[in-house]
């Protein structure tokens, strides 16, 4: 009885420690007032800020940037990061693996300050030394991304494909099937859940991204936490309120939606491994 | 020269000066008929583990090589603001000119040794007060009932899909000294001239954990979920309090997922560099925003490069435990 109090207790202050921050954005996103914490209860609930936040060209040039860059680095990360998680989860033994694990676990912990650095110094001296690739931009922002997103993809897809035992893949073998079948027939499918995580996941790192992007954009390719930091510097103004409040609601929409699709899918497979081994 | 025979498309375009001096030193030096060495050689798996693994290499392993090289060079006004390493010195003799003088400056300059130090007490701190908080939330969704925990978990994920930048914004507006926090108090009467909390340690711990505290809640729920409830029935059966047996069973547990989650959050929080330029102290720099500003404001690379390293070293052995609890957590799965 005593625990089920403590528990609740710290359920409650945890999630008001993690909640009320995000609401107080959303409440103070329909203030009239420019003043940000001032709640001008005359004019208010206004939708003034999300008119000003939808002719702002900067801030939707660059959050059309983000989205591009964001989507480019998760369609890379989760083919690499598929394959580093394949590569130690399933090919057993081989030389220079521990590098290979290092490699995809050190991102995970390396301070961004470093990374940054670190890429934007590897790009120059690959100018100079190759011509490639031209200035900074898209491009090296992308490598960047998918660099250290790829390292959370290998992790998550590691971590289901040693939840699966290897005798599926092991009697396709047997059967016959080539490795690549074997993947793209077995393996996969089983994944895709992981892959499906990894590409969100990824997604929302590089969408967020501030500091590597700071170090190895170049002019004219500002993404959206570049902007907002830049105007976070200078005050705080109201219609980031009306973007956070936009992003929140587009993000527990898709969050609540994309759980529930791995609900289902989850019950599906549950249903039709039930169904199979009735019909031995 | 050996490799013109098999390569002669690109010994033409070496002869016109068309190809990079990398370039030029691997066709110097590779193999003869490598890229047959590679077609037939580099096939299935060989090929699978090659992609991941050139990619980490170029982009995550060399770059920090050539910070460690650029570490040892000597600024200079140009572009690239610094001196090559190394240089053609007449015929075939390369001079090599080690410089020691960024790592001698950052030990001359208390700045930086202050600065270190401050990093690694407020991320020490914040990671402590991360584990206070995301401890028994962690245990609290371990013991809820399935559905509960799907929940919780998702409530505990959320935030960290939104924008990080947005949510230490929001912060800003909480602890302003005409913020929502200073407001509420001061209606309500508990205080009479509002308290002075952005720009103090105080708002870089709470932007810290805040922002850090779901890597400390995953890695622990993931231990504490796995536990064999037996193990506390039967300390309770022998007669144990409650509390006895989370400190004397459960707790012991749990140590390699409290591990994890302190690595998660004190690692990256050394170096932080977007919270305490937006909350923190102005006469207190972070490691993070002393490096941001040699390389930006200073444009001094080399001693950023040295700040850089210096972090790395002293980051070294944390991440090597992460690494190690994280490969053994994933091999034990199987």
């Amino acid at each position: 009885m005593r625990s089920r109090v403590v528990s609740t207790s710290a359920l409650l202050i945890g999630f008001s420690f993690l909640y009320i921050p995000i609401l107080s954005m959303v409440v103070f996103s329909f203030n009239n007032s420019r003043l940000v914490t001032v709640w001008d209860a005359q004019n208010s609930p206004t939708l003034k800020w999300y008119y000003e936040l939808f002719s702002n060209e900067q801030i939707l040039g660059a959050a059309w940037l983000s989205i591009r860059i964001a989507a480019m680095t998760a369609s890379i990360a989760v083919v690499l990061g598929t394959l580093a998680g394949l590569v130690l989860a399933r090919f057993g033994p081989f030389k220079g693996r521990t590098l290979l694990s290092g490699m995809t676990t050190a991102p995970l912990v390396m301070p961004e300050v470093i990374t940054g650095l670190s890429m934007l110094l590897l790009f120059i001296s690959m100018e100079q030394l190759l011509g490639w690739p031209k200035g900074r931009g898209v491009l090296t922002i992308t490598i960047a991304h998918v660099t250290f997103a790829m390292a959370y993809v290998t992790v998550i897809v590691q971590s289901q494909l040693a939840g699966f035992d290897d005798s599926l893949e092991e009697a396709a073998m047997d059967l016959g099937a080539r490795p690549a079948k074997v993947f793209f027939r077995i393996t996969l499918p089983l994944i895709l859940p992981a892959i499906a995580s990894g590409w969100l996941l990824s997604f929302t790192l590089s969408w967020d991204d501030l500091v590597i992007s700071q170090f190895v954009a170049g002019p004219g390719s500002s993404t959206l936490p570049m902007v907002i930091f830049s105007k976070m510097r200078l005050g705080v103004s109201p219609d980031v309120n009306a973007l956070a409040t936009i992003l929140v609601l587009f993000v527990a929409m898709g969050v609540v939606g994309g759980s529930l699709w791995m609900h289902r899918l989850e019950k599906r497979r549950a249903r039709e491994s039930q169904l199979a081994a009735s019909d031995l | 020269m050996s490799n013109d025979r098999h390569y002669p498309a690109l010994s033409a375009r070496l002869a016109s000066g068309r190809v990079g001096p990398l370039w030029a030193l691997l066709f110097r030096l590779a193999p003869p008929r490598w890229s047959e060495y590679v077609l037939t050689h580099w096939t299935g798996k060989k090929l699978v583990i090659a992609m991941p693994y050139l990619w980490l290499l170029l982009f995550f392993l060399v770059p920090f090589l050539i910070v460690f090289k650029i570490s040892f060079s000597e600024a200079r006004i140009a572009m690239p603001p610094y001196a090559p390493l190394l240089e053609w010195a007449g015929n075939q003799v390369v001079a090599i000119k080690l410089n020691m003088g960024n790592y001698a400056f950052l030990l001359t300059d208390d700045l930086y040794a202050t600065s270190y130090l401050y990093s690694v007490r407020v991320a020490a701190i914040s990671a402590l007060l991360c584990l206070l908080i995301g401890y028994p939330m962690a245990y609290a969704i371990a013991r809820s009932t399935p559905t509960w925990r799907s929940v919780f978990l998702l409530l505990v994920i959320l935030p960290f899909w939104t924008s990080f930048l947005l949510r230490v914004y929001a912060w800003i507006g909480l602890l302003k000294s005409n913020g929502v926090i200073n407001n509420v108090l001061m209606a309500l009467g508990v205080i009479d001239t509002p308290i002075t909390m952005m720009q103090t340690d105080f708002a870089v711990y709470i932007g810290i954990v805040y922002s850090y505290l779901p890597f400390m809640i995953l890695p622990l729920y993931a231990n504490l979920e796995k536990h064999d409830q037996t193990l506390v029935e039967a300390a309770a059966d022998l007669g144990a309090r409650p509390l006895k047996t989370f400190l004397r069973v459960t707790l012991p547990l749990s140590f390699p997922g409290i591990v994890a989650g302190v690595l998660l959050v004190f690692i990256p929080a050394v170096g932080e560099y977007v919270i305490p330029s937006l909350l923190g102290r102005a006469d207190q720099l972070m490691i993070g925003r002393v490096l941001a500003d040699e390389f930006f404001s200073n444009r001094d690379w080399p001693v950023a490069s040295a700040v850089a390293i210096c972090m790395l070293i002293l980051l070294v052995a944390p991440i090597m435990v992460f690494q190690r609890i994280q490969s053994r957590e994933l091999e034990a799965r199987r």
